[in-house]
């Protein structure tokens, strides 16, 4: 959910008055992710947001500077920042640097195309800025089967930047599919090279991913393979992003629970807030910072985020004993894959969503909205990567 | 850091400044910007002698500043010793004698 605790004060997860307190809602988002621009020069095929073409109504600078006022009148300590492409904003380094001056953290996803020598050297000039760069794959056939033609040398082009720019460690991030789970240890390797740390995050279901989903998300058998492979290497970073997969035993480091609107949320380029970034649909819609009372009063007051804080009801997953460890799993990828929020996560490691899904009638499944994919913009052949 | 060796710690300490406390229900949040570590504080009581730290000169003279009942007193140096390893507070020097506790090696 973007939250990468590692060593928090007081065993969270052994805590339930606190893990408690978490799902009642705090009084502001810990971090939250804000996605600048619906534009994009590329075209992933799981893009969350459907990214690609700019949306008219984009909040201005002006906005997206009193955006920034009101989280570090909030204390958000910080913000993950992503689009679309967030550097295809012309006030973009503008952005960045009020809000890293203004005690609110950047920390953005980038494809990397804009990200030049002389964009790196300004970047490593600023304090409480992370940078991530989005591979996900270690090599480029694999990558840019879901990127596109050319993304991974981009991408590596960036990182060899920052690296000569001397910015320090940056983050460079991975979506699993069943293509790229057999190249972590390489992805491992690639981050090393660099000094840089990895992160791994799950394929959802959401924007264009609702459409590729089927056939990118990880096998089961590939489920359990991550699931030790993260137990064995908890530095690197998820997010708190496979929670599901405490199910197969001991619990993922993490808060291990669904954020959306408790610790998380979304604000998307036209100011609408989510419950978190995989959500885009009316139906977690919170509101606007364009409302009256801006960003606190969605945050404190909509309908929507106290329903969410209200206790969840186990529904279909009562009967299951794994319930405790993995809390039914991730709303955002029941929802596009046409489950109800109570059954199983569609990847539940039990194999309990299985036969649901096969009933879920084709096209009942809610459509993400809106978007804001380039007409002609060319789409990846999956079927170019003979692993699956 | 002799300061960190044995249950509590010893001498002045105080609040490191790169840190922000943000109040909630069960405490506070503290955010590092410096090492960007989000951290728990489990309890009013321990926010409250956290930020006490800076104007005590030692660790029990702010538990005792801040009236926490003498039997709390492990647990909350344990607390505090968990906030020093993670350089959420830091020993209090002479002013301006910052410790280069992230870059220098």
């Amino acid at each position: 959910m973007g939250i990468d605790v590692k060593a928090p004060v007081g065993r969270v997860t052994k805590t339930p008055a606190l893990v408690d307190q978490m799902k009642a809602g705090l009084d502001a988002p810990i971090c939250l992710t804000w996605e600048l621009t619906y534009a994009c020069n590329l075209a992933c095929v799981h893009c969350l947001s459907s990214s690609g073409r700019r949306d008219p109504r984009e909040l201005t600078t002006e906005e997206c500077l009193g955006v920034v006022d009101q989280l570090r009148d909030l204390q958000v300590f910080y913000v993950n920042i992503g689009g679309g492409e967030p550097m295809l904003r012309r006030d973009f380094e503008d952005i960045v640097e009020y809000a890293t001056t203004h005690q609110v953290g950047v920390k953005f996803s980038t494809n990397g195309t804009y990200l030049d020598a002389a964009a790196a050297r300004r970047f490593a000039a600023m304090d409480y800025l992370d940078i991530q760069i989005s591979i996900d794959g270690a090599t480029p056939d694999v990558n840019d089967a879901v990127r596109g033609e050319g993304s991974f040398a981009a991408a590596v082009t960036a990182m060899e930047n920052l690296a000569e720019a001397d910015f320090g460690p940056f983050k460079i991030s991975l979506v699993v599919t069943r293509h790229n789970v057999s190249q972590l240890d390489q992805y491992l390797g690639l981050a090393d090279r660099y000094g840089a740390q990895l992160r791994v995050t799950r394929l959802r279901p959401a924007g264009r991913g609702a459409d590729t989903w089927h056939e990118l998300h990880p096998t089961q058998a590939q489920q359990r393979d991550l699931y030790h492979w993260l137990m064995d290497r908890p530095h690197v970073l998820t997010g708190d992003s496979f929670f599901h997969l405490s199910a197969f035993g001991e619990a993922l480091p993490g808060l291990n629970l669904c954020g959306a609107g408790r610790v998380v949320c979304l604000i998307d380029p036209v100011g609408d807030v989510y419950a978190c970034p995989f959500v885009i649909h009316d139906e977690f819609r919170a509101g606007s910072v364009r409302d009256d009372g801006g960003f606190a009063e969605v945050w404190k007051r909509s309908e929507l985020f106290r329903s969410l804080r209200e206790p969840s009801s186990p529904g279909a997953c009562a009967s299951c004993g794994s319930y405790d460890a993995c809390q039914g799993g991730c709303m955002a990828a029941k929802f596009f894959v046409g489950l109800e929020l109570d059954d199983p996560d569609p990847e539940c490691v039990k194999g309990h969503a299985e036969p649901l899904l096969t009933a879920v009638v084709p096209g009942a499944a809610p459509v993400p909205s809106p978007d804001h994919t380039r007409p002609g913009a060319v789409q990846v052949a999956l079927g170019a990567t003979r692993r699956g | 850091m002799d300061a960190l060796t044995g249950g509590a710690l010893t001498g002045a300490w105080e609040l490191h400044p790169s840190v922000s406390l943000r109040p909630e229900p069960f405490g506070a949040l503290a955010y590092h910007f410096g090492n960007r570590r989000l951290t728990f504080l489990r309890h009013p009581d321990v926010v409250s002698v956290v930020r006490a730290l800076a104007d005590h000169p030692t660790v029990d003279a702010a538990l005792g500043a801040c009236e926490v009942d003498e039997r709390r007193w492990p647990s909350f140096h344990r607390a505090l010793a968990t906030l020093a390893a993670s350089e959420m507070i830091r020993p209090r020097t002479s002013a301006g004698d910052d410790e280069p506790v992230q870059e220098a090696c």
